[in-house]
């Protein structure tokens, strides 16, 4: 049920917003984040933004996935 | 990172000279453990344990079967969440009653159910309020954009349970030793960590909220296993880019208007005091059990027969160990809910654990 993934807010407007799922655009509600803005990473459970990540966090995020990547290349 | 962590797993563990039992709460780390294989990395002494995070397979029988006595109502369209479908009640299935002809919605979102009875305003649309802290504010939402916009075809059926109390009813019932518990990272994206320190202090057991990639949990069990050589018992947040301290304050302020804790009952674990979320008197008209009074009838419902979900929930015993398992059992015929929800324990080891060295 969990969806870890970061995504992007594309559109906003008022408490609805568009987020950006590796290409598929998805209708997503912000009513529970605090100031959301086009641009943002959000973590999205059932439809709602649930959490918004920094700048950091998305990085950290990419640097575990990389180094996944690369154990996964290796083990091929 | 990852070589890094395997050697600092390996210097804790040899600083406890007995076996660890470490808890993974979370269906969705299960998986995530399982797909990686991070068994085959845990040193001898380390062993994990699933528990009772998959919503679904926590979901009482009787639930199920309410359900399926709703759908033989007139106008009524059930709208739930996919892994709903095929867990087995003493009445068949919500797919087999689908099946037969019963009007049942499967979303993505819950506001898609509010988006239904707007449309189907001919139907009563009822959504299967099932899941942790997570998914509660998403349904409690609905229940609010339900009574500003007063839509009279509208109501929940809750079930919603919360975590903490089964992490603690499990410690309670010293059926099992539990070392630590790996935290749901989502629930306590909403909670917070503080959720969890009542478990740290009360029960001495150390906690870390642990992320979902197949790294973080791996780190998370490091964490677990060094504070269990340390001696200590301390709530640690692994899963930091997601989860805040305090947590999602619009979220829980939002709980907390609609809902209310009450007691639950959970499969295989009982009924556990101030477990689970009900609906408040406010948004009375929006609970299902009150648009049909039937839903507030106790059911006898027995687990199928030979099938030890309970058990498994509880982490007293592994899929192998049920005589069903594989055999009659098995994710297209699924006898027990935890074989049939993607996140359940026996899901799981059906999928991954023959490869696995070690389970
Ligand atoms: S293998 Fe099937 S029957 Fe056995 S405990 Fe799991 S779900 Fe129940």
């Amino acid at each position: 049920m969990c969806l870890a993934i970061p995504v992007q807010i594309v559109e906003l407007e008022g408490t609805q917003a568009v987020v950006d799922m590796h290409g598929v655009r998805r209708p997503v509600q912000v009513n529970l984040l605090q100031n959301p803005e086009v641009g943002d990473y959000v973590l999205v459970h059932a439809g709602f933004a649930i959490q918004k990540w920094s700048e950091a966090d998305v990085a950290e995020y990419h640097a575990i996935m990389e180094e996944m990547n690369a154990m996964d290349e290796k083990a091929e | 990172m990852f070589k890094e962590i395997k050697e600092n797993l390996r210097h804790w563990a040899k600083q406890i000279d007995r076996p660890l039992k470490l808890m993974e709460v979370c269906g969705t780390h299960t998986m995530a453990a399982f797909r990686a294989g991070l068994r085959s990395f845990l040193p001898e002494n380390v062993n994990l344990l699933s528990g009772p995070g998959c919503p679904v397979c926590v979901t009482a029988g009787d639930y199920i079967d309410h359900v399926i006595r709703l759908t033989a109502e007139p106008n009524v369209m059930i709208a739930t969440f996919g892994d709903m479908l095929r867990v087995p009640g003493n009445l068949g299935s919500l797919e087999i009653a689908r099946a037969q002809g019963a009007d049942i919605l499967v979303v993505y979102s819950p506001v898609d159910a509010v988006l239904a009875a707007e449309k189907y305003s001919d139907k009563q649309v009822v959504f299967l309020g099932v899941g942790f802290e997570t998914t509660a504010p998403t349904v409690a939402w609905t229940i609010q954009a339900a009574a500003e916009k007063k839509l009279a075809n509208y109501s929940v059926f809750c079930a919603h349970k919360t975590m903490p109390q089964a992490m603690a009813a499990l410690l309670q019932s010293k059926e099992v030793r539990i070392d630590g518990f790996v935290c749901p990272g989502h629930v306590s994206v909403i909670t917070g960590t503080k959720l969890y320190t009542f478990i740290a202090e009360e029960y001495k057991t150390p906690c870390v909220v642990a992320g979902f990639e197949p790294l973080d949990i791996f780190q998370a069990i490091t964490m677990l296993v060094q504070q269990c050589a340390e001696g200590r018992s301390e709530v640690e947040n692994q899963y930091q880019r997601s989860v805040k301290e305090k947590g999602n304050q619009a979220a829980q302020a939002l709980l907390a208007e609609i809902f209310e804790p009450c007691d639950a009952k959970w499969r295989g674990l009982g009924v556990i005091s101030g477990s689970g979320l009900q609906i408040r008197a406010k948004y009375a008209d929006y609970a299902a059990e009150n648009k049909f009074a039937f839903l507030q009838e106790k059911l006898a419902a027995p687990e199928p027969i030979g099938c030890r979900c309970g058990e498994i929930l509880r982490g007293v015993c592994i899929p192998f160990e049920c005589p069903l398992f594989q055999k009659a059992c098995t994710p297209a015929n699924p006898i027990g809910a935890c074989m049939v929800s993607n996140e359940g324990t026996c899901a799981a080891y059906y999928k991954y654990a023959q490869k696995q060295r070690k389970v």
